[in-house]
């Protein structure tokens, strides 16, 4: 059962490495600004070796990473550390009065939208709309009522739609522009239009 | 048009683009800062681990 050769072998902090995406991806979302996301990352992998003896091993590390980040996010807040007025970077742009002509969503309108959500929404979304945790996890990471979570979600999906201008003519269009933005960004050079 | 269904799938398509675009992120190269704090705070504990 236990394998203490294992632990003396690999230090289970050695696994922190691993989540050091997701935890920075779920920083921008609370933060909107990749600055202020890599401070927060930051502290929290500080905080997170210091007390690393409260986590239980063979439960889910990248759940006890967020939470830690998620608490750090809020105790600083209060000092405004880390909630900045500046977005920038990746979720900088306008939210432009409609999408394109040809009804079609531009990325930035997308993280545009998403910026302008409470920070609870999107703490909903990010978790469970973007990382796949259940309503369960999300609402214990958050410390809420799984019915929190859900209506959260369910405002912020609704609001996201709303600010977007999307309409029932945009549906298709929409998955197919954003992902081709998405893709084109990442691999634009694979695929010449013809 | 199924207007219900037209709805829910609107708001399914925004998640699933958000979902995309925060794995993105997410999968991103890490910077050397947290490579270099992580081998810090590991040294700082086990002096003796360095070589």
């Amino acid at each position: 059962m236990r394998s203490l050769d294992d632990q003396v072998a690999s230090d289970p902090r050695d696994e922190i490495v691993k989540f050091l995406g997701p935890m920075r991806a779920f920083a921008l979302s609370l933060t909107r600004n990749g600055a202020s996301a890599d401070d927060l990352v930051q502290d929290t992998i500080v905080k997170a070796w210091k007390n690393f003896g409260s986590f239980t091993p063979g439960t889910n590390l990248q759940a006890w990473l967020f939470t830690i980040l998620r608490n750090t996010f809020y105790s600083d807040r209060r000092k405004s550390r880390f909630e900045v007025e500046d977005v920038d970077g990746i979720f900088s742009g306008q939210l432009s009065e409609k999408p394109a002509h040809d009804g079609k969503l531009a990325l930035n309108d997308f993280f545009a939208a998403f910026v302008k959500l409470p920070v609870d929404q999107r703490e909903a979304l990010a978790l469970v709309g973007a990382s796949g945790y259940s309503y369960e996890e999300a609402a214990a990471t958050c410390g809420v009522a799984v019915g929190t979570i859900k209506s959260r979600l369910n405002r912020g999906r609704k609001a996201l739609v709303e600010m977007l201008h999307l309409s029932d003519e945009d549906a298709l269009e929409m998955t197919d522009s954003v992902t081709t933005s998405i893709v084109n960004t990442k691999a634009f050079a694979a695929r010449t239009v013809r | 048009m199924k207007a219900k269904t037209s709805t829910t799938s609107l708001e399914e398509q925004v998640v699933e683009n958000l979902r995309r675009v925060y794995q993105e992120k997410a999968s991103e190269a890490v910077p050397d800062r947290f490579l270099e704090l992580l081998k810090q705070l590991k040294n700082q504990e086990n002096p003796d681990a360095l070589s």
